[in-house]
């Protein structure tokens, strides 16, 4: 399956870009100009390093998702059909990762789909899209 | 007693899209069907939890019509039960019994039933003269019939008259129809008809989740212990499931008016089709939720592994678990029945949940039973649970510890529409009196009722759903049992009624209330019968120690049953609240109240209808309807101190065996609580002192809590407490305390 990878060798978590690739994804995919509404957010640590909010596609929500909203597509990137979607917000609720997202002007939750647009904006090339194989189906 | 560890290895491999379907008699059913009456109505969603008008329909002369919701029925009965008691207070008389045409069954699922982003939120509250307790009885119940029907339009449905003929009753609340037809085909047994009405007015596949049933089966035709099966689509089995309306014989007033189901289809769900109006809250409170259920149920519950049945072993390890009709507390075999058992037995790999966005899931499945018995015997079922409630009134408390019978009687209850809790004490107190010879196998016409007999159990059940033979008499609950059972000689009267566990007609819930003087309370001086609904204390009691003092259980007896009383006004599943617990729970004050749980309730109220309240608005309003259903008690012929009274059973040991099973506790009572010395007294003696002394405990009992709720010593609202809470608005009800005071 397709996943989003961060190398924090590489990202200084926004402390020498413009976190280019937050802003890129809300633009692009949800079309706001709003860093905070992207599907990754990158954070910085006091004391150096960093840390990133992404989705690894571990596929926990589609498990507790009632409404069958979340599906693996063919590349194994888990993606929300929002006419399906009953707004429950347990996919948020149960993500370990805090990965799951909404704001208050949607009423649909939303997330990362391995789409790599941020990768191709990353000035230090940090992103990476991978493949990996799909994980066990949890019972949760 | 050590914390039970899910062991995913374990759970048995079971296909669970596999059972058998009953789809082949569709379209000649559907041809057979007959239009009675038919309108059409503009659907419309809710503003901020209440769409301002309900539903009546007359199901004899077909009459059909909206009525207005006013500020009135907001303010002083808020939704749910609140507003299902004031249609009924409205539609009957007090001479009007449960099978007269204008007793009413009404559905209605309150203000925030439907939102989807916190656990418990699809809740129906169901409102009718019960045919058991003569008086008004409300259920609480899942499944989507409710929210369906806010979201069609309609913040409660009416349903009066009889009909003369098999009727549905469908509500189309995309299109905006509401069809009478006649059903003269239909299939009686819930799990088949609703199967095939849920494929018959869904319009394609994508539309099996917006409709609902709500159905009864066989026997609720020949007893007065029906209940409503509420069904919700499930889409991962691709079956139709169920939650019940189970207490106090509901179903048996729904066949009694010949209403064969009732059919809504509502438009698909979204997350904002209640329409709050702070949102924001709502998300924010729900998603606080779940990330709670994800952290702490594991170690604290295992509701989503195990559902309402992981209960079972603390029950049995506490003394409480119901054994052999209430005599005991524990059993050797209940590790056959317990959550070890059931989280291997029921499906795992699924979404359990009878509403969206119950992350506590605890409704439950267990697939690829094969059926033993009966009509449907071969055939692969799907049952729902087993709950607590089941395994240990369908198991421990008649002695079955298998636990494929025990899905089998859960299965039949099911789609024979009859209250489980209800079935499993009546067929322990049968039991117990043909242990104690009141019964011989002539007088239960051939069934060998002993204790953990589940084929002489299932054989009544059938013989229920036929209307025949025994289990019509068992049909009939334990209140007229023990008066056929006396007036034909048949045993000692006050053996038979020490031991025949109901109150105000109702069979008791499944937990022993011998050594907890709150539960015995929660039971017994409830407004609708003994049932877990209003004052589920036993584990606060018993298990959490929550409650060491007297005053400390009259209290718990004054607040809760009004707090939980609450979740019944908005639609609201009880479970979420004190089952999985912050996990800094245990160092709040007030801990047993879970105090950041009812915060949430307080937020998800305000933030719903934009009515800002406090925790104490919340008891308040209860208080209001809580009293209200008191005085229509009284309207109706109960309601006094007597109807209060409970069954020796519930309070102390009424037999030899009973107190000798666990003498070493009995005779430290002796000394520790009555200051007297055991020693040299024989057991009759000793129970005799433990007689006077738990039924004068419990009389004190009931003056502390009657005090604490406004009430006169003989049980009576004062005419200052109905002021209080406003209800001198209401001459009529003022009237009836009037004559009492």
């Amino acid at each position: 399956m397709k996943q989003l990878v961060i190398d924090f060798q590489k990202c200084d978590a926004g402390r020498n870009c413009n976190h280019e690739c937050e802003l890129e994804c809300a633009i692009k995919v949800f079309k706001v100009d709003d860093p905070a509404q992207a599907a990754l957010q990158i954070k910085a640590y006091e004391d150096g390093g960093g840390h990133a909010v992404l989705c690894d596609q571990c596929g926990d929500c589609v498990v507790v998702c009632p409404s069958e909203a979340l599906k693996r597509n063919k590349l194994g990137v888990v993606m929300i059909n929002k006419t399906v979607c009953v707004g429950c917000y347990m996919c948020i609720g149960f993500c370990e990762k805090d990965a799951f997202m909404r704001n208050s002007d949607w009423i649909t939750p939303h997330k990362c789909t391995s789409c790599g647009i941020c990768v191709k904006v990353c000035p230090h090339g940090a992103l990476a899209i991978v493949d990996v194989p799909e994980p066990a189906v949890r019972i949760i | 007693m050590s914390q039970l560890v899910f062991d995913p290895s374990k759970v048995m491999t079971i296909d669970y899209t596999q059972r058998t379907e009953y789809l082949d008699g569709l379209e000649a059913i559907k041809a057979a069907h007959k239009v009675l009456k038919e309108i059409t109505y503009t659907p419309s969603l809710p503003d901020k939890g209440y769409t301002n008008r309900t539903l009546y329909v007359n199901v004899g002369s077909l009459e059909i019509k909206e009525k207005p919701v006013t500020q009135q029925m907001k303010d002083v009965f808020i939704g749910g039960r609140g507003f299902g008691l004031y249609h009924l207070w409205n539609a009957v008389k007090p001479t009007t019994r449960w099978n007269d045409p204008e007793n009413e069954i009404i559905i209605s699922p309150g203000p925030v039933s439907g939102i989807t982003q916190y656990a418990g939120t699809g809740k129906s509250l169901v409102v009718s003269l019960s045919p058991q307790t003569e008086i008004p009885i409300d259920s609480n119940v899942g499944g989507f019939y409710g929210p369906l029907l806010k979201f069609s339009g309609f913040d409660a449905l009416e349903l009066q008259g009889k009909s003369d003929k098999d009727i549905i009753l469908f509500i189309d609340g995309v299109k905006g129809i509401i069809r009478i037809e006649e059903a003269p085909t239909d299939p009686v047994d819930s799990h088949v008809l609703a199967e095939i009405l849920t494929h018959m007015y869904a319009e394609n596949e994508a539309d099996l989740p917006n409709i609902s049933v709500v159905s009864t089966g066989a026997a609720a035709e020949h007893s007065l212990i029906g209940m409503l099966n509420f069904s919700f689509y499930d889409r991962r089995r691709k079956c139709v499931r169920f939650k019940q309306a189970g207490r106090g014989g509901i179903g048996s007033v729904f066949r009694n008016k010949r209403i064969r189901a009732l059919v809504v289809r509502g438009p698909k769900v979204a997350g904002d089709l209640n329409h709050p109006a702070d949102p924001e809250t709502i998300a924010k409170t729900g998603i606080k939720y779940h990330k709670e259920i994800r952290e702490n149920d594991g170690s604290q519950c295992m509701m989503r592994r195990n559902g309402t049945a992981h209960i079972v072993e603390i029950m049995d390890a506490y003394d409480l678990l119901p054994v052999h009709n209430f005599q005991y507390g524990s059993h050797p075999d209940t590790h056959k029945i317990d959550s070890s058992y059931w989280q291997q037995r029921c499906t795992q790999h699924t979404v359990d949940g009878c509403w969206y966005g119950c992350s506590m899931a605890c409704a439950k499945g267990a697939d690829g039973l094969v059926l033993r018995t009966g009509p449907y015997k071969g055939d692969m079922v799907t049952v729902d649970g087993p709950e607590y409630e089941n395994a240990a009134g369908l198991g421990s408390n008649c002695g079955v510890f298998d636990p494929d019978y025990l899905l089998e009687l859960n299965f039949y209850c099911d789609t024979y529409g009859i209250c489980t809790i209800t079935y499993g004490t009546l067929t322990a107190f049968v039991m117990e009196c043909y242990q104690r010879g009141i019964l011989d196998k002539q007088r239960t016409g051939g069934l060998e009722m002993t204790w953990g007999n589940a084929e002489a159990d299932l054989e009544m059940m059938h013989q229920m759903a036929r209307g025949e033979g025994f289990g019509k008499i068992a049909g009939m609950g334990v209140k007229r049992m023990k008066e056929y059972f006396i007036r034909n000689g048949y045993g000692d009267p006050q053996l038979i009624n020490d031991i025949g566990m109901e109150n105000k007609g109702l069979e008791y819930s499944q937990y022993m209330s011998k050594e907890s003087l709150a539960q015995q309370g929660g039971y017994a001086l409830t407004n609708k019968g003994p049932q877990h609904d209003e004052a589920w204390l036993i584990f606060m009691d018993m298990v959490n120690k929550q409650l060491p003092t007297f005053e400390d259980k009259a209290e718990a007896l004054y607040y809760f049953p009004l707090f939980r009383t609450w979740f019944g006004l908005n639609g609201f599943c009880k479970l979420p609240w004190n089952d999985v617990v912050p996990a800094n729970n245990s160092s709040q004050p007030e801990a047993h109240k879970v105090p950041e749980h009812v915060q949430n309730y307080v937020d998800l109220f305000t933030a719903t209808t934009g009515i800002q309240i406090t925790k104490e608005d919340l008891i308040v309003q209860s208080a209001k309807v809580y009293n209200f259903q008191r005085v229509f008690n009284i309207r109706m012929g109960k309601g006094l101190r007597l109807h209060d009274a409970a069954p020796y059973r519930s309070l102390g040991p009424v037999t030899k065996e009973e107190y000798e099973s666990r003498a070493e506790r009995y005779d430290k009572q002796i000394v520790d609580e009555m200051g007297l010395d055991p020693k040299g007294k024989g057991t009759e003696e000793k129970m005799a002192l433990h007689r006077e002394w738990r039924t004068g405990r419990f009389s004190q009992l009931m003056d502390a809590v009657y005090t604490r709720r406004g009430w006169t010593l003989d049980g009576v609202p004062t005419l200052e407490r109905l002021k209080e809470l406003g209800l001198d608005a209401f001459p009529e009800v003022v009237e009836v305390v009037k004559q009492h005071l």
